[in-house]
């Protein structure tokens, strides 16, 4: 495998990493006013992903960082094509990371409640344009021989892009409810694994439609292989649920999302922004990258740093690994005066 | 205005806005691990306080150079696409490693900082503060270390067919002299603004328990009095190393930039032995600096640019010519540089800009070194000090090392237009890089885009200020009894649950509420 396909396989990981653990803290947050009925429940529920959350976000960051850094042809074109639905990204994503802090900052219930619907409203904000975002671009832009769009400001919006927000709010939504009930305990666990039950099937299908478009559209047998597994892992994810294995849906719910993400990304390989103007302006791998040099540094700076950081975000995960209820934490008396 | 001005105003307003949170966060997490340290050395009360106070200060602040961090790594790709394109071989590989090396680490173990009190070993729960800072640290180095290259661009070769630079020496790129510089004098300045807040918020709480007649000897007049010791002498040796690392970065860009430092002298000829400007009056705004006067301490400038009393400095319309004579009269007639085709390039600096900008920085920090200098004087062998105007001065005077952060990289960017990446001087001109900031643009982006997100995030970013000073304030003043009214994390519960929480939280027994 060249560095190039190698890049883009890094790529395809980080983001897929993004999807797959932002995708349940974006689902917790747009829940809270589904599930968190209580202000202990809602408490619970920003509790479980209190110390996660950040970290999750930088997957984001670095997958964006590694766009810029393998392919900048892509991320030149890719940005300013559709510079407002990332506009608003931006905006969900930091209305929502301070709202998270501050949200505890000060104490009245209408201070909370304010902040609380923030964390919603920028958490679906966020996980939609986003959506939009790889949607339209894995369905195409309208992208000239230059890779500068065309069309005015919302060109490249269409069906695709709305297919990708819905696609992504979808399964963020089912995979929060799935982490709750991995990770909470009480009436709000029984409540989130309802709601997993009963919205699972609906909330894959806009997902599993997008890889199936993007597969039919540009496929081999080896995507309509993953395509499948993807269809394969619902099934059991659903199954699981209803039996309330909760840890053995998460997982499946999780591994949907990866098969599908690897069906869209194997798919659209080696194209990384199609055009909808003329296929000869199409953004490849071999258009937008850097020099071998510049890849090979890169290559051996993942190749140390990546392990390195997957050891301590799994020690994270580790950390705050036990179920959270509304009983209050008790401690091991300390060592110092409570003065 | 056009998609160029609007975009560099957006650049201005965001990265300024950032770049107040950035130095608060790198210096007070420097502190507050100190503070930290201190308690898991010795144990002793007061420490355990400081950082539990301070750490939250850290914390309200840390998450908005978070979230406005985002918004910089996007807006090279939305904004200056082309931009994107011709330093994607170097620029973009220092981004991705700031996230990979850097910003993992400090997002992952902040997390497990707030969250992890009482639920990891001591040592190791102090260790992962450590490592949230040095990520902090290490990613203000890829950083600087980006825009150091646009500065000065080293390590690379142009590629014929394409025009643009592409990398040949990483290690030249992460060892540029301009990096080395600029980090060191940036965290040196991080610790000012960490200092000043330490010395301005400790002296307003001493101050205000003597009047109030509050015993000298409990934990609290320990907590203020060691945070106006603490940040004193951080303050006061940051201000020396600032002086000395800025000496350091100025005698680069004599080097490298000579028209930014010349401007920022408004030193219109060539001068021997060259003077330094202190005060300049005139037209300063018409960029014609022939119309500016200004007081001048002879000797000096010389000095500051080469180390030496005589050597020649080169003065703003020498170097124009210079630039003019290599570089072009006029931009290149070509569609990628929009409006600004054909038109004649000014390579003089805004001169009110980079003057200013470039006193204000100086000034604001030795404001803040003084300030340092008053509070240890006044706190020798445990005094408290009344005096209105010290104490509130000093308060006040919090604000200096911000202004000074702010102006220094108004002045570093501001400096060195009409390139948005500076040729390097050491390379001969046929091998040199360089790009001017009119064709960095975004070119299928319209100008309604651009004034839709300047406006949207300048209105967020307002409202965000608003909110994080209120907090900020409220906190501050309530002090460590009833605003930090959590308990110290895994003490044994103290007295009935606090059932005025709005989410039934109980405040004794929550060791999550230190944070949430």
């Amino acid at each position: 495998m060249d560095l190039q396909t190698l890049w883009f396989a890094a790529v395809a990981v980080l983001w897929t990493g993004f999807l797959l653990l932002e995708g349940f803290d974006f689902g917790v947050a747009a829940l809270l006013p589904v599930l968190g009925r209580r202000p202990s429940d809602r408490h619970l529920m920003l509790r479980s992903i209190g110390p996660l959350w950040d970290g999750n976000e930088v997957w984001l960051i670095t997958a964006v960082g590694a766009v810029f850094a393998a392919f900048p042809g892509w991320y030149a074109t890719w940005l300013p094509a559709l510079y407002l639905p990332f506009v608003l990204v931006l905006f969900g994503l930091i209305i929502r990371a301070v709202a998270f802090e501050w949200r505890h900052s000060h104490h009245t219930p209408a201070w909370d409640s304010s902040w609380t619907w923030v964390i919603t409203t920028g958490s679906l904000i966020a996980a939609l344009g986003i959506g939009a975002a790889l949607g339209a671009t894995t369905l195409g832009l309208p992208i000239d021989a230059d890779g500068n769009r065309v069309g005015g400001a919302f060109a490249g919006l269409g069906w695709p892009a709305l297919l990708g927000a819905v696609a992504v709010l979808a399964f963020s939504l089912v995979h929060g409810a799935m982490f709750l009930a991995l990770k909470t305990d009480g009436p709000l666990r029984a409540a989130a694994g309802t709601f997993a039950r009963r919205w699972a099937p609906v909330a894959a299908l806009p997902l599993l439609a997008w890889a199936g478009v993007v597969h039919l559209r540009y496929g081999t047998t080896v995507t309509a292989v993953l395509w499948l597994v993807a269809a394969l892992a619902l099934v059991v994810a659903w199954a699981q649920i209803v039996v309330g294995r909760e840890g053995q849906a998460f997982a499946a719910w999780g591994a949907m999302l990866v098969a599908a993400a690897a069906t869209v990304f194997g798919a659209a390989y080696p194209v990384v922004v199609p055009s909808t103007i003329d296929a000869a302006f199409d953004v490849t791998v071999a258009d937008a990258s850097v020099s071998d040099y510049t890849l090979t540094v890169m290559t051996w700076a993942a190749g140390f740093g990546l392990p390195v950081v997957l050891s301590y975000q799994a020690w994270t995960y580790w950390v705050f690994r036990k179920r959270l209820t509304a009983e209050p934490v008790h401690e091991e008396p300390a060592e110092v005066p409570a003065s | 205005m056009d998609v160029l001005d609007i975009a560099r105003w957006q650049f201005g307003i965001t990265t300024v806005y950032h770049f107040l949170m950035v130095p608060l966060t790198i210096g007070l997490g420097v502190l507050v691990a100190v503070m930290h340290t201190m308690w898991v050395r010795t144990d002793k009360p007061e420490w355990l306080r400081m950082t539990r106070f301070w750490g939250r200060v850290y914390l309200i602040n840390f998450v908005l150079g978070v979230a406005t961090g985002l918004v910089q790594e996007f807006q090279f790709g939305l904004a200056w696409s082309e931009y994107s394109r011709f330093v994607g071989d170097v620029f973009g590989s220092l981004l991705a490693l700031e996230a990979l090396l850097a910003f993992f680490l400090e997002s992952t173990f902040l997390g497990l900082w707030i969250f992890g009190w009482g639920r990891i070993p001591k040592k190791v729960h102090l260790a992962t503060l450590w490592a949230a800072v040095i990520g902090s640290i290490v990613s203000a180095y890829f950083i600087i270390a980006a825009n150091s290259w646009m500065q000065h661009p080293v390590g690379v070769v142009t590629d014929d067919e394409t025009g643009r630079p592409v990398q040949v020496d990483f290690l030249a790129v992460l060892t540029n002299n301009t990096a080395l510089a600029a980090f060191s004098h940036a965290i040196v300045a991080a610790l000012m603004v960490a200092g000043a807040l330490l010395v301005g918020i400790g002296l307003w709480h001493l101050r205000k328990r003597k009047l109030a007649g509050a015993p000298t000897t409990d934990a609290e007049h320990a907590v203020w009095f060691r945070s106006v010791r603490l940040g004193g002498w951080v303050s006061l040796v940051a201000f020396v190393l600032v002086a000395l690392t800025g000496d350091w970065q100025g005698k680069l860009m004599y080097e490298q930039q000579p028209l930014k430092m010349s401007s920022a002298e408004a030193l219109c000829e060539t001068e021997a032995p060259a003077s330094f400007s202190i005060l300049a009056w005139g037209k300063l705004g018409s960029n014609e600096c022939d119309d500016v006067h200004s007081i001048t301490v002879p000797y000096l400038l010389s000095y500051l640019a080469h180390g030496d009393f005589s050597t020649a400095v080169p003065g703003v319309n020498q170097l124009q010519e210079e630039y003019a004579a290599v570089y072009g009269e006029t931009y290149p007639d070509d569609p990628s540089f929009g409006d600004k085709a054909g038109e004649p390039i000014d390579y003089t600096p805004v001169l009110a800009v980079t003057y200013w900008s470039f006193r204000l920085m100086i000034g604001m920090g030795a404001v803040s070194a003084g300030v340092a200098a008053y509070a240890l004087r006044a706190t020798r062998k445990g005094r408290v000090p009344t005096s209105r105007v010290g104490v509130h001065g000093s308060l006040l005077a919090v604000a200096a090392p911000f202004v000074a952060n702010a102006t220094g990289w108004i002045f570093t960017e501001m400096g060195r237009q009409p390139f948005v990446v500076y040729p390097n001087p050491d390379v001969p001109v046929e091998d040199q890089v360089w790009f001017f900031t009119a064709q960095a643009v975004s070119p299928g982006v319209s100008a309604g885009e651009v004034w839709t997100s300047l406006i949207s995030l300048t209105l967020v970013y307002g409202a965000l200020a608003v909110v994080e000073l209120w907090l900020l304030t409220r906190f501050v003043r309530a002090g460590i009894t009833t605003g930090d009214g959590a308990p110290v994390p895994g003490s044994p519960p103290e007295g009935t649950p606090d059932d005025d929480l709005p989410d039934g939280r109980d405040r004794t027994d929550d060791v999550l509420s230190f944070a949430y």
